[in-house]
């Protein structure tokens, strides 16, 4: 090889890295932004949920004793109950009595009345602690009390995401099921996935057929009827909403309708409860299952069908053992897409459900911003960002990146 | 081969009766509620009982309607041209050539999409809280750029793939610099698609609550947030006439991207 060669060789490569490099550079900004203003704050938020300084922040010396005692089968010794007694004194000077006993009540049963009632009755000095804090509030010579407040001292806690699954870990580290009466994660995550599965087969159920309208009309017919789709997938999904509620509303459109009709004498609940919840969904996730369809069946030539009929196949016989199977994936893409999106509905439940109707985006927003409660608030998200990222990997590898494209 | 059977028009019939109900449904919502906000009676209930604009007057002469309908613009702009400008870079990039790391990077530029807006806002929330920047205009514009970015990127990337790098050769070689030539050449053509980008970023924060009801202060509420909250308390008809803008608002982007597409096609066209 003579040495301008080589040469010539080293110059493309070098371009080809210098060409990279300037690829690379043109998305560095947006990549940065997402990085600052989305992975690390979602990020973050997932850390709370197995990282709780709360309790270990107001009461540094709990914490830090709590370490030393070895033999959990017995009470901690003078020690830790020292340190919980200074703890409670500071923590009552400089009003952080109310962060523990919050952060404890979610370990404890009447973890509050306990903080407070052990604060209100210690003595200013005692000769042994730990008799004192046991003579206050008797609830201290337990052992899984002291066990609880272990897991709460973190930094590392598993109790956020074993009670969003309903689950608790005792005094002796073994994990079991949360008493019923305190069981309640698992029901809201079961009605997030039964509401998004319902949605997902009416949305297949009326999408369908709309869609094979649309792939095997002429176009000049097709693209009008398109319209029809479009705008509403275009409406703002609280104007969607708005309308619901007017519809469904005893004296809206629908009830009087029905009545009218002669199918119901008097009007029907349908609002405020899981059938307008159902109603509302599907119709704003439909879209979102008729376009990957169309997409699809756009692509079916129809001499697949003229050759099935020709060959003596009924139509209806054609359309099963033909026409649906090659729209297989454009149902598993749209399918997947609307369970996805139906996973994370928060707004249209929180209007048109009821109590028993909301989804477990509502209740990582209630404990975010009604009761503070971050831990939880970030354990809920954790199982549902887990379960979306999962069906996601399942929707990208089924479809392939044109499957993106939304609208 | 033409010879509809019986069976054929049974399912044929069948096909129009259920995909009409169908869009029935899909339009219902929408044409019910306009018609209602010309409505003079104060209840939310067919038949009309008689025309009258006073529910726009009421939502004109509200303070509070007209703060949501100027912060909804003043958000949805500013976070459109951030997201454009972020967005078309990065599709760029992502267009020209394979670098490491690109499947990777593609996937975290469009997860906004994906990931649930609550956690997407409560994230939001809880990190940036301790600095300031919740309750503010810029804390909101920079959460609904994250949310708008990704599908500037995924329409100006499908245009780009329309795009012929021969031009630019070209360009080059008549001694263009590359800055001209983007400006020169690359962006008259893939113009209609960063515009088309842009009005879906636009269209992305208009329509955003959930990181709204997280996020933003009493003054920075917008439309659907203000919506949010009349219709949790008991629904007053202005809120009707609110729809119907917005419904025209929506009209008018569908438009707008529609006259994009042609566009983009016709420039398309022109090339082969």
């Amino acid at each position: 090889m003579s040495i301008a060669a080589t040469g010539l060789k080293a110059e493309l490569r070098r371009a080809e890295r210098a060409r990279k490099r300037r690829a690379f550079l043109l998305v560095l900004p947006l990549l940065l932004f997402l990085i600052v203003t989305f992975v690390i704050p979602i990020g973050d938020m997932l850390r709370r949920s197995v990282h709780d300084t709360e309790l270990a922040g107001v009461w540094p010396r709990v914490a830090q004793q709590i370490g030393d005692w070895e033999n959990r089968s017995r009470l901690p010794d003078e020690a830790l109950f020292a340190a919980l007694a200074a703890d409670l004194a500071e923590s009552r000077e400089n009003r952080s009595l109310a962060t523990a006993a919050r952060r404890l009540n979610y370990a404890i049963d009447n973890g509050r009345s306990l903080v407070f009632g052990t604060a209100r009755k210690l003595p200013d000095s005692a000769g042994s602690w730990k008799q004192a804090i046991i003579e206050a509030e008797p609830r201290w010579g337990d052992v899984e009390l002291w066990g609880a407040v272990a897991q709460a001292s973190g930094p590392l806690t598993g109790f956020y995401l074993l009670q969003a699954l309903d689950l608790k870990r005792t005094a002796g580290g073994d994990i079991v099921s949360v008493p019923s009466n305190q069981a309640v994660y698992v029901d809201i995550l079961l009605r997030t996935f039964t509401v998004s599965l319902v949605v997902t087969l009416l949305c297949l159920a009326l999408g369908f057929p709309v869609a094979y309208l649309l792939a095997t009309l002429p176009t000049r017919l097709a693209n009008p009827l398109m319209i029809l789709v479009l705008l509403p997938f275009w409406t703002s999904l609280l104007v969607r909403t708005a309308a619901w509620i007017v519809l469904l509303q005893e004296q809206g459109l629908v009830n009087e309708a029905m009545i009218w009709l002669g199918l119901i004498d008097q009007p029907v609940r349908l609002i405020y409860n899981r059938i307008g919840v159902y109603v509302a969904m599907t119709h704003v996730l439909l879209p979102f299952m008729i376009l990957p369809l169309y997409a699809v069946m756009k692509g079916i030539s129809p001499a697949y069908m003229r050759a099935a009929t020709s060959l003596g196949a009924s139509p209806t016989r054609a359309f099963v053992k033909v026409y649906l199977p090659l729209t297989a994936p454009g149902i598993a893409a749209g399918a997947l897409l609307v369970f996805i999106l139906a996973l994370g509905y928060y707004i249209t439940p929180a209007l048109v459900g009821g109590a028993a109707d909301q989804m477990i985006s509502y209740f990582i927003a209630f404990y975010t911003s009604d009761t503070v409660n971050w831990g939880m608030a970030a354990a809920l998200g954790a199982v549902l960002l887990t379960a979306t990222l999962i069906l996601y990997a399942l929707y990208n590898r089924l479809s392939g990146s044109a499957g993106m494209r939304v609208g | 081969m033409h010879n509809r059977t019986g069976e054929e028009k049974i399912w044929t019939a069948l096909l129009y009766g259920v995909s009409g109900l169908v869009l029935f449904f899909l339009m219902a919502p929408i044409l019910a509620i306009i018609p209602l906000s010309f409505n003079s009676s104060t209840f939310l209930t067919y038949p009309l009982e008689g025309f009258s604009l006073r529910w726009y007057r009421e939502f004109f002469a509200s303070d509070s309607w007209l703060r949501a309908l100027k912060n909804s613009f003043i958000i949805g702009g500013a976070s459109a041209v951030l997201a454009t400008a972020l967005g078309t870079l990065a599709s760029l990039g992502l267009a020209r050539t394979n670098f490491p790391g690109k499947g990777l990077i593609m996937a975290l530029v469009l997860s906004p999409i994906i990931v649930p807006l609550v956690i997407t806002g409560v994230g939001f929330y809880l990190f940036f809280a301790p600095m300031g920047l919740t309750a503010t205009y810029p804390g909101l514009i920079l959460a609904h750029t994250a949310l708008g970015a990704p599908f500037v990127v995924i329409t100006v990337s499908a245009t780009l793939q329309g795009f012929d790098l021969n031009l630019l050769r070209a360009a080059a070689s008549l001694g263009a610099h590359p800055v001209t030539a983007f400006r020169r050449v690359t962006l008259p053509l893939i113009g209609p698609g960063v515009a088309s980008g842009g009005l879906f970023a636009f269209a992305t924060s208009f329509d955003e609550v959930v990181v709204v009801l997280l996020v933003a202060g009493p003054t920075q509420r917008t439309l659907p947030r203000e919506m949010f909250s009349g219709l949790r308390e008991n629904i007053s008809p202005t809120i009707t006439a609110v729809a119907t803008i917005m419904i025209l608002v929506s009209l008018a982007l569908l438009a707008t991207l529609e006259l994009l597409r042609r566009r983009n096609e016709r420039l398309r066209g022109a090339k082969h």
